[in-house]
């Protein structure tokens, strides 16, 4: 725990953070209009739909694939002492329900939460409102968990 | 109509696959935005990193616009950033559309313990049973919800 204050591992966060911020305007998931023609699969038999958001989650997938394989071969992370793997495995209720909420919110928008942060850089009208209320349901969902939950996965997380 | 971009989509998932890549090796965290934006309240134990990840995330659009301008939306050469309109249909207005869009992300990325960061790249890249879960309920309700309202 006291390590995650020192400057590597502050600096490694701040690398991942930038890196992660360039990929998704250079991948333009940034603009919520292009995330929103990718959903809308209505568009296929016209031709107008637009697939760019696949072809940047593949790559993205295969090459922490290929980190996560690496780090299965070590006993710990460079700056921290374990791996930090999220402690639940079991499918519950909590689980099928948010992503069923989080996937209505995504729909009506196409923003998740790496391109709303990320927004911040151009400030579009309303982004402000998004975030207010992207916090406020953030924390209220804390208060719906099981108890002992939330806890742990701040712990875990 | 925006044509679809395979070359910027493949570099840019490259890069944000780095950068969870860094974050796993360097620190055994996963890169959730939901995650590290959520726990950014109490009883989170660790602010800071969480706030460099964040900051540095604003920062590497913000220099990637003006490194490559003109290639997407928010560069000084390109289209200016837009959130979605409400479809025609809904009356309300758009600042309560997208509360509710924001509350039910929020909410939902809560209790579901993942975004698409988190579940999406970095839960199917470790195989997470739960992740697989919810990346097909979340995709496919998505699309369901742009169908159902016609936003595009």
């Amino acid at each position: 725990m006291s390590k995650s204050t020192s400057l590597p591992y502050l600096l490694t966060a701040a690398v991942s953070g930038a890196l992660f911020g360039a990929g998704l305007y250079v991948s333009q998931m940034v603009d919520p209009l292009k995330v929103l023609r990718f959903l809308d699969f209505t568009a296929i038999p016209t031709g107008g739909w637009d697939p760019s958001l696949a072809f940047v989650i593949g790559p993205a997938i295969v090459v922490m694939f290929i980190a996560v394989r690496i780090g299965n071969r070590q006993k710990a992370p460079a700056f921290d002492m374990r791996f930090h793997e999220p402690q639940f495995t079991r499918i519950d209720a909590p689980l099928v329900l948010g992503a069923v909420l989080f996937g209505i919110g995504w729909g009506m928008s196409g923003i998740c939460p790496g391109p709303a942060i990320s927004l911040i850089a151009f400030w579009p009208s309303n982004l402000l409102i998004y975030l207010l209320a992207l916090f406020v349901g953030s924390y209220a969902g804390a208060f719906v968990l099981p108890s002992g939950r939330t806890k742990r996965l701040a712990v875990a997380q | 109509m925006e044509a679809f971009s395979p070359l910027p989509a493949l570099v840019g998932g490259a890069l944000i696959g780095l950068a969870s890549a860094v974050l796993w090796l360097g620190n055994g965290r996963i890169a959730g935005v939901s995650g590290i934006f959520g726990q950014l309240l109490p009883p989170a134990s660790t602010v800071v990193w969480r706030l460099v990840f964040l900051i540095a995330l604003v920062g590497g659009a913000l220099a990637a616009a003006y490194l490559l301008p003109g290639l997407g939306v928010g560069g000084p050469g390109g289209r200016p950033a837009a959130l979605a309109t409400p479809p025609a249909w809904f009356t309300g207005g758009a600042p309560l559309w997208i509360v509710a869009s924001g509350l039910l992300t929020g909410f939902g990325t809560k209790i579901g313990n993942g975004c698409t960061s988190g579940h999406g790249v970095c839960g199917i890249a470790r195989l997470s049973k739960r992740s697989f879960v919810a990346v097909g309920i979340f995709f496919a309700v998505a699309i369901l919800t742009v169908t159902l309202t016609g936003i595009v």
